[in-house]
Parts: structure tokens; sequence; C-alpha cells
């Protein structure tokens, strides 16, 4: 049977728009149940820390460029970098590595 | 007000900046992959512009390169996407109760990894126009890089799009690094999270475990065995 890439694209988009805003929409009010509100407030440093490490290291051609980036990202991170300045500094280190690496 | 809005929509723009960069190099190659299954600049650019998610298109792609059934496609979004629904639970205790529902409507749409990364880091209640001015400037980037990906290939070196790419993963540095410093809590999660991160991807019977997947289960994991252990008292929730 021959599919619609437009029928594909709905699709995809409109599932994925569903799972982003039922919880939004849906939870409108302050939950008060302490176990739940502190699990939410550590769900953003669980998901980002998951989503960094391994990743950053075959984010790069070689692991080396990746490890760098992620221990200077911590150190400037660390010390009081800005979002851009740690976001930068990850940039040029894989940039000037990869180009001897 | 108006004016506190218009600054938040400033700094939103300011620190989606190399969300957009990011997104534009990554996009380039998720153009390819478009290209690939067989759509042209403006399905790939559309698709890009609604679906706005990294891994999800790829496998969205790949679903329409075998032909699958649309079902399969809504059950593929649904298994690789799930994660923004932890997000969105999330993101709703940091909207204020009485905002107007339609901002709810249009967060929604802009719920990725490194948007809700950032909005995270936002002290106390999140000014809906920060998110917009984010989003401004990241969808566009995903949008365009789409396009381009698709019309002509990756335009960029490969190890400026690496840099690129990393780049991303600065700025989830930047987000979780800093709370860390000043709680132990935090430093002791994040320091277990990449811990069995690593362990999940590397070892034998886990690691055929998509990478959407194990940022679920762990954030499930981790943060609720956090959440008992270390239940957050009221005044920590405003820090």
């Amino acid at each position: 049977m021959q599919h619609n890439i437009w029928l594909y694209i709905l699709v995809m988009a409109g599932v994925t728009y569903l799972i982003r805003v039922l919880p939004l929409t849906l939870i409108r009010k302050e939950i008060k149940n302490q176990t739940i509100r502190s699990f939410l407030y550590y769900v953003p440093y669980v998901t980002l820390a998951v989503m960094t490490f391994p990743a950053i290291l075959d984010a790069t051609n070689s692991m080396w460029a990746g490890l760098a980036a992620l221990i200077a990202g911590i150190a400037l991170a660390w010390f009081g970098g800005s979002l851009l300045q740690v976001a930068v500094v990850a940039c040029v280190i894989v940039f000037v590595l990869e180009l001897f690496l | 007000m108006k004016q506190e809005n218009a600054a938040w929509f400033r700094k939103g723009i300011t620190n989606g900046t190399p969300i957009a960069l990011g997104y534009l190099a990554v996009a380039f190659t998720l153009g390819i992959a478009a290209r690939d299954a067989g759509l042209d600049e403006w399905q790939g650019a559309v698709a890009s512009v609604t679906t706005v998610a990294s891994a999800g298109e790829f496998a969205g792609f790949q679903v329409i390169a075998a032909g699958a059934s649309y079902v399969e496609m809504a059950v593929m979004m649904l298994v690789i996407n799930a994660r923004y629904m932890l997000m969105s639970c999330s993101l709703s205790q940091k909207l204020d109760p009485d905002l107007p529902f339609f901002h709810r409507l249009l967060i929604g749409w802009g719920i990725t990894d490194e948007m809700f990364g950032v909005a995270s880091s936002v002290p106390d209640s999140l000014n809906p126009w920060y998110y917009y001015g984010m989003m401004a400037i990241s969808i566009p980037g995903w949008t365009i890089g789409t396009f381009v990906g698709i019309a002509v290939g990756n335009i960029l070196p490969v190890h400026v799009t690496n840099a690129l790419g990393v780049g991303l993963y600065g700025m989830f540095l930047a987000i979780i690094i800093p709370p860390a410093r000043k709680n132990r809590v935090i430093a002791g999660l994040v320091a277990v999270s990449m811990l069995a991160s690593f362990a999940m991807a590397k070892l034998p019977l886990v690691s055929g475990i998509s990478s959407g997947m194990r940022t679920i289960i762990l954030t499930v994991v981790i943060a609720g065995i956090a959440a008992v252990l270390f239940p957050v008292k009221e005044e920590q929730h405003a820090a």
C-alpha cells in the first residue's frame, strides 16, 4: 500500500504534541504531595545528566575531544560560567581538538 | 508587566542562541536522513517545525523510509518521545496556575531537551515569554537546517557540526553543575545519573535499550529514589 508522506508527518507531529501538551494542560494546579513535588524537582538534573553522559563521548570523531569538552564544561560551570560561555567553550575545544586528533 | 515580558523574551533569545546553532548543525544531518526517506525540502521543513524532536524525527523518517503503517509511526513516537511527558509534568509546576490556558498550549509545542533544560534553571516560576524567546530562535534554526540539509546536504565540515552538537551538551552542564555545587543531594544525583547512564549504555544485557528509553527509566528510578530519601523542603523550591 502506498503511504502519504504528509499523513506520516501529521501522525508524527500529532502524537508528539499530545505527549508534550497533555501533562502541561492537565496538571494546572500546584501539586501538594511532597514526594511528587520532590520527584519533579529532581527530574531535570537526572534527565540532563543521563542525556549528557556518555552521549557527549559519541558526539565527536575522537572520544577524547568529547571528554575534554565534558571536563572543561564541568569546571567552567562550577566556577560560575554562564550558559553561553560554557556552550561556546565546549564548542571551541571540540573544534580545535578535532583538527589534531 | 509588558516591559517585563519583553525583557524575558530578549533573554530567551540570548539563551536560545546556542540552542539554535546546535539545532542548525544537527538539522543538516537530519535533513540528509529525511532526503534518504524520500521527503522533499518542504515536507522536511514542515516535519521539523511541527515535531521539533531530534531522535523522534530520525526515527520517524526511518518509519517513512520503511513504508510502515501509520499505527507503527504513532507507537514509535510514543516510545521515543515519552521523556517529554516527564518534562511536561515537571514544567507544569513551574508555570503560574492562573496563567491563561493558551500559554500552556504554546509552550507544549516547544518542549525539547534543550529548552526544557534552560527553562528548568529559571528560579521560581517561569515567564512564558522567556520560553517564547527560546522557541522564536531555536525552532527556525531547526527548521531551516532541515530544509537546507535536504536541499544541499551538510554545508558545514564534519568537525564544525560535531563542535556545535557538543555545544548543546555544554549547555546541559551549565544548567546542572551550578546547582550541584550548592546542593550536595543534586551533586550526588548528577554523579549517580551519569554513572548509571554510562553503565546502561555499555553493559551487555541493557545496552540494546534506546537512549530515549534509558533516559526515562533512569529518571523515574533515580529521581524517584531521591524524592523518597531526600524530600525537598518548601523553601528549597525557590532556590
